[in-house]
């Protein structure tokens, strides 16, 4: 009977299309904009991503990487003196105008690593060596910065566009920035490519103020829980001390509660979920209706309700898991094109998808229970009714 | 009577149905009607629309319950059954052929037979093979596999009759089985029922408005407002009472 079931549905190929076409929409709105949401906030702590350290050390009020309340240059030795510190490094962070060979502006996110010890430094280097930083006036631009920081410059050897190469030379704040190295980064939230250099030499180029450094990077001694000696700098500093999980979640929390993004795409989630019950609940509800006499039909002729509730939660779960299916084949196209032209963002943690194809059996359920409910109080006299 | 005919196949004691609410809207559509019918026999029930032969039709099959009386179902008190017990009893006993076919479009002719087999658990491809088998024996065998929108009104009835015979049912429930076909299809029809119900000995019973389909009958049952008005027995009777006079 339920082989039956799916080729009633099947075989009524308007309403077939219809309910697939609606949960394919359905799901495809709520991955796709679940994967950018996610992939918005992973951007939120990129520069966390791109400057790998077990421990970051910030201002006691601050709460997300992205923003700046300066410290002062002595609490990195005040960190690196904490018991179960294996070292500290300051790392400067600000955002910052370059100025092109053409004369034009871009903005950029400036990074001073500490030159001894490279602590903070990209770990993939496309092109290039991270020690050519010691060299003076010298930049790493990331993949990104290659291509936006690139105009003016002549196309060679057969570019299509023109990039950014190794001995190029831009400016910051008036001073000469020479391009040493080009790196792997994970894309900022603010938009502006990651241009690294030494720590002395992005207060050189930054607009000098009271006080620069804006984080002092740690790692705990071998063995050591990184949680622990964070606990640990923060009673013995007054600062506060995150691990690198702890602080790219304070980041997300921070731009879940004081930006609109979440209700933005939230919104956009749930009226996924309205128009998927609505074109399936509709839809498979004038199906029931449209086969009313034939349900009416199978109960006369010995079919219990609760196989007949069997079958259409059959159809309405069966459309559900094929247009979940065909949703989910549509954003990964769409992850595809975002992971080639790196924008817009987009991260789908196994979550979203699972959550997605829990939120389309509810619809489906919800369709079918709407079937189900006309059935159940269908009289199978109505078979006898001209 | 024929010796066959003692044999009971369902019998209907003094059946009242009411439908709606309150006092002033209430519609009284049988006021004690009384039917047997007998296996080996194929009976008629016919009177004007709005007598109530649907009604007793509906209840004879368990699929409406009366106000009052008595339904036996070869030797079973529904009243006494649960709903879910009624239903499957009625998908083993009684075969069903309806006015307007109710074939599903989407099914192929196999399919469609091997409904009430599958209803009643035998595998699918047990059930399909028998449902060609039965289709066979309707003149469609060579058609198993088309759907039933390209098939014409009469054949359509032909597969319903197959549907309605397929898983061996004692009783089979016609409603007007002839009312949406020419005169000559319904005549192949009715020499089918016939021979179902005489030579495979199971009852038939046949609500109709159509007099041509008269002198099939072995017994027919008159109702007026919800009674059995009378029972003309014998092709004879049958013959001088109804075929002798235009209706």
């Amino acid at each position: 009977m339920y082989r039956l079931a799916l080729r009633m549905l099947f075989g009524d190929h308007g309403k077939y299309l219809m309910l697939i076409c609606g949960l394919t929409f359905a799901s495809l709105l709520m991955i796709q904009q679940s994967g950018v949401f996610c992939g918005l906030m992973s951007w939120t702590f990129a520069s966390i991503e791109n400057m790998r350290a077990p421990i970051w050390v910030t201002d006691a009020k601050l709460d997300q990487v992205n923003d700046n309340k300066p410290l002062r240059d002595t609490d990195a030795l005040r960190v690196r003196s904490v018991d179960g510190v294996a070292w500290s490094a300051p790392l400067f962070q600000s955002n910052l105008q370059a100025r092109q060979i053409d004369g034009t502006f871009k903005q950029i996110q400036l990074v001073g690593i500490d030159a001894t010890t490279f602590a903070g430094a990209p770990t993939v280097m496309l092109e290039g060596n991270i020690e050519d930083l010691r060299l003076p006036n010298t930049v790493i631009v990331d993949d990104f910065g290659r291509d936006r920081l690139a105009e003016g410059l002549p196309l060679r050897d057969g570019e299509k566009k023109s990039r950014v190469r190794l001995g190029d030379i831009f400016e910051l704040n008036d001073h000469e920035a020479r391009v040493v190295g080009i790196c792997k980064s994970v894309r900022s939230f603010m938009g502006a490519p990651y241009v690294f250099t030494t720590y002395d030499r992005a207060l050189q180029y930054a607009p000098p103020q009271r006080k620069m450094m804006s984080f002092v990077l740690a790692a705990p001694v071998a063995g050591q829980d990184p949680a622990e000696v964070a606990r640990r700098i923060e009673r013995e500093t007054g600062l506060k001390a995150f691990t690198e999980p702890e602080f790219k979640k304070s980041t997300i929390w921070w731009y879940v509660k004081n930006t609109g993004i979440p209700v933005s795409f939230g919104t956009t989630v749930v009226l996924g979920i309205i128009v998927g019950m609505a074109i399936a609940g509709q839809t498979f509800y004038t199906f029931v209706l449209e086969n009313l006499k034939h349900l009416g039909a199978l109960k006369a002729m010995g079919t219990s309700n609760l196989k007949l509730c069997g079958m259409l939660m059959l159809q309405s779960l069966s459309v559900g898991v094929i247009g979940f299916g065909l949703g989910a084949l549509l954003t990964s196209g769409f992850a595809y094109v975002s992971m080639i032209k790196q924008q817009p963002p987009f991260y789908l943690p196994w979550q979203v998808p699972l959550g997605v194809f829990v939120i389309v059996l509810f619809i489906c359920m919800f369709a079918a229970l709407l079937g189900i409910i006309k059935v159940a109080r269908l009289d199978p006299a109505i078979v006898f009714r001209a | 009577m024929p010796e066959h005919f003692s044999n009971e196949a369902a019998s209907l004691a003094n059946i009242e149905k009411s439908f709606g609410g309150g006092p002033d809207s209430m519609v009284h559509v049988l006021k004690g009607s009384t039917l047997a019918a007998r296996m080996g026999e194929m009976l008629l029930l016919i009177g004007p629309s709005g007598c109530g032969k649907t009604t007793l039709l509906s209840i004879l099959c368990g699929t409406l319950k009366p106000d009052s009386g008595q339904v036996i179902l070869f030797g079973r008190r529904l009243q006494e059954m649960k709903d879910s017990e009624i239903t499957k009893y009625r998908g083993q006993n009684i075969g069903f052929v309806f006015q307007q076919f109710n074939l599903i479009p989407t099914l192929t002719l196999a399919e469609n037979v091997a409904v009430p087999l599958l209803i009643n658990g035998t595998s699918t491809r047990n059930a399909e093979r028998i449902a060609c088998e039965a289709l066979a024996r309707v003149g469609l065998g060579d058609r198993t596999r088309t759907k039933p929108g390209k098939l014409s009104g009469g054949q359509q009835q032909r597969v319903a009759i197959a549907r309605a015979l397929v898983h061996s049912p004692r009783l089979i429930v016609c409603d007007e089985p002839t009312s949406a076909l020419d005169k000559e299809t319904g005549a192949h029809i009715m020499d089918f029922l016939r021979e179902i119900a005489n030579d495979d000995q199971r009852a038939v019973i046949i609500v109709t408005h159509d007099p041509r389909i008269y002198k099939y009958a072995d017994r027919i049952a008159e109702m007026e407002d919800g009674r059995i008005l009378q029972e003309t027995t014998g092709r004879t009777a049958i013959a001088e009472k109804y075929l002798s006079v235009p209706h």
